[in-house]
């Protein structure tokens, strides 16, 4: 086992701990953890399977190697920063509707309160 | 006699906002109209919520800055829960008169639209905006003439009259940034009615536009994207 294995290994590991830590303390929602365990899984895979990145690019008629792994990691990397940015679009708009609705009820219970506030005083003068 | 809402976005207009209110309000006594002044406060960092307290007015604060379209969309929303027939925009810097309400109400009254706006460029009188912005404004017009085949001459304007119709939908979708030209597809597209009617305008009394000069292309690209997506988005509604 060759020295840079070893590394690989030992980094994939030590992602994969990171991430299980995260959940297990509740930074990392479970959903979006999904895609970073099979993203260490496969960097795992690669990295005791030594001649798997060659026998993948073969059989996807790549010439070098390397390219294979630039390319799957920037094209996953857009697809998770594609979803990221939906998940923002969504809370941006969860976030507005929250921040109305407070907006709206404050006002209602600012009336109640006013009219609860008017018989009392009339009740004071007599 | 119908019940107004005139809806009042602020963003840190404390220096305009007291002159905006008062003048609704004396506009309301001497015409006697049954005319709400509803401010809207978008998170303003400086006294406006102070000075909205000593003001007659329905406060809404925004907790978070949603910018003005948000802002405005929170009024539609509470004109449409509590029953006023019409809500009129108007904002709080000053450079929408009071004296345009009866105008809109009349125009709205006489033709019976669903959406009226008031526009700056029919008598060309008071304040017109720079040249950079009137060519912006003229590239809209063409852009709404296109796709929606409404001649409308000054699509920017923070002026306008909503119906009940139209505030029922804009209480489902309002565009949060710039939302003046693109709301007007998204009305139109729903099969609204929308005219317009000749108004003077003021150069703002206060605060700063919610458009920089730096921001103006962005502006642009920006509109252009959302009417065009909104034009899209509405295509199976207005074929119904």
């Amino acid at each position: 086992m060759g020295r840079i294995q070893i590394i690989a290994i030992c980094a994939s590991l030590l992602f994969l701990l990171i991430i299980a830590r995260l959940i297990v303390k509740g930074r990392l929602r479970e959903e979006y953890a999904i895609v970073w365990v099979v993203c260490t899984l496969v960097l795992l895979l690669f990295s005791f399977w030594r001649n798997g990145l060659e026998v993948v690019s073969r059989l996807m008629g790549i010439i070098a190697a390397p390219n294979l792994v630039f390319t799957g990691a920037i094209f996953a990397i857009l697809i998770y920063l594609l979803h990221l940015s939906m998940v923002v679009s969504g809370l941006q708009d969860q976030n507005k509707t929250l921040a109305q609705e407070i907006a709206l009820t404050r006002e209602k219970m600012k009336t109640m309160e006013h009219q609860k506030e008017i018989p009392r005083r009339e009740n004071d003068k007599a | 006699m119908p019940k107004i809402a005139v809806i009042v976005p602020a963003y840190n207009e404390e220096v305009s906002l007291p002159a905006v209110v008062k003048d609704i309000l004396q506009l309301a006594a001497t015409e006697k109209r049954d005319i709400t002044v509803v401010v809207v406060n978008d998170c303003s960092t400086d006294g406006t919520a102070r000075v909205m307290n000593s003001l007659d007015c329905i406060q809404l604060h925004l907790p978070v800055n949603l910018g003005i379209g948000g802002a405005v969309q929170t009024g539609f929303i509470y004109a449409l829960e509590q029953g006023f027939d019409f809500a009129v925009q108007m904002d709080g810097d000053g450079q929408h008169p009071a004296s345009a309400l009866p105008l809109l109400l009349k125009e709205q009254q006489d033709k019976g639209w669903d959406v009226v706006i008031g526009s700056r460029f029919i008598k060309k009188e008071g304040f017109q905006s720079s040249a950079m912005r009137r060519v912006g404004i003229n590239y809209f017009r063409k852009l709404n003439k296109l796709l929606l085949g409404i001649d409308l001459s000054d699509s920017t304007s923070g002026l306008r009259l909503l119906n009940r119709k139209a505030l029922a939908l804009a209480a489902v979708y309002y565009p949060d940034e710039y939302p003046e030209p693109e709301s007007i597809v998204y009305f139109a597209r729903n099969k609204l009615r929308i005219g317009e009617v000749a108004v003077t305008m003021e150069q703002r009394q206060g605060g700063i536009s919610s458009i920089g000069r730096m921001d103006s292309i962005y502006y642009m690209i920006k509109v252009s994207l959302a009417i065009l997506f909104t034009f899209i988005r509405t295509q199976n509604k207005s074929k119904t």
